[in-house]
């Protein structure tokens, strides 16, 4: 149910004036709660950012979340992260 | 790949017969500045809360929408996670809490100038709230407002 949370209370902050960006790891959730922006990322539950102590990773898919923020509307958007080299768990 | 038939039984059947809720946000807002200049909150929904904080509470009916302030300068290491539920996976955020609140990875986007500054506050939820109508009407236009009243400029948000 974290991705609902995650949706709804993105959707709370937007409407209140701020942008967000949130990360996704259920596109069947996320796709019908439609928050503005969202990153799915392809990561088991638990591991939004892919791997623990891997910073290089959790930097990549934390930058390609942030650059959702610059995409051209309209909102929402929501996009898959690809990273190239990596096999999922 | 997460994916619903990736839960137990219980959750799936759960899932796949529950209606999701959905909130109006449009138009939508637009960052008007530079990342670079921007001050950015973390919101995760991982159930973490300082050892002195009190944990979330589980046995709650449809789920605990309360939520803990973080602050800027804690170490994340420090934090405790309370969530209970069987979907989610601790093994990771316990060896590397930044895996579910990436504080460490933020200071170091501001510490580069990739971003401006981070929020002295950030704000952890339990994510397993099956029953939201309060986390809809109470705790998160709370956790907005607070975001406004620090003038953050955009926040990132992770479930678990």
């Amino acid at each position: 149910m974290c991705n609902q949370s995650v949706g709804l209370i993105a959707s709370t902050i937007e409407k209140a004036g701020i942008p967000t960006v949130g990360i996704s790891l259920l596109r069947e959730v996320t796709e019908k709660v439609r928050p503005p922006r969202t990153l799915f990322v392809p990561f088991p539950f638990g591991y939004p950012l892919g791997r623990p102590n891997q910073p290089d990773l959790q930097h990549q898919v934390i930058a390609a979340a942030l650059e959702l923020l610059k995409a051209p509307e309209p909102l929402p958007i929501l996009v898959d992260f690809v990273v190239h080299g990596l096999t999922i768990p | 790949m997460a994916r619903i038939e990736d839960l137990s039984l219980p959750h799936r059947i759960f899932m796949k017969a529950y209606r999701f809720h959905s909130e109006d946000w449009r138009p939508g807002a637009s960052l008007d500045k530079r990342l670079s200049e921007s001050k950015i909150a973390l919101v995760t929904t991982a159930a973490l809360h300082l050892p002195e904080q009190p944990a979330f509470d589980d046995n709650i009916r449809g789920g605990d929408s309360s939520f803990r302030e973080l602050p800027a300068d804690v170490d994340v290491s420090q934090l405790k996670i309370a969530h209970r539920s069987s979907a989610f996976d601790q093994t990771g955020a316990l060896q590397d809490r930044n895996l579910v609140f990436p504080l460490d990875r933020f200071r170091e986007l501001v510490s580069r100038g990739t971003a401006g500054a981070l929020n002295h506050r950030h704000f952890s939820l339990m994510g397993s709230i099956t029953a939201p109508a309060r986390l809809i009407s109470e705790t998160a236009p709370a956790v907005a407002s607070l975001l406004r009243k620090d003038e953050v400029d955009t926040a990132f948000l992770l479930p678990v």
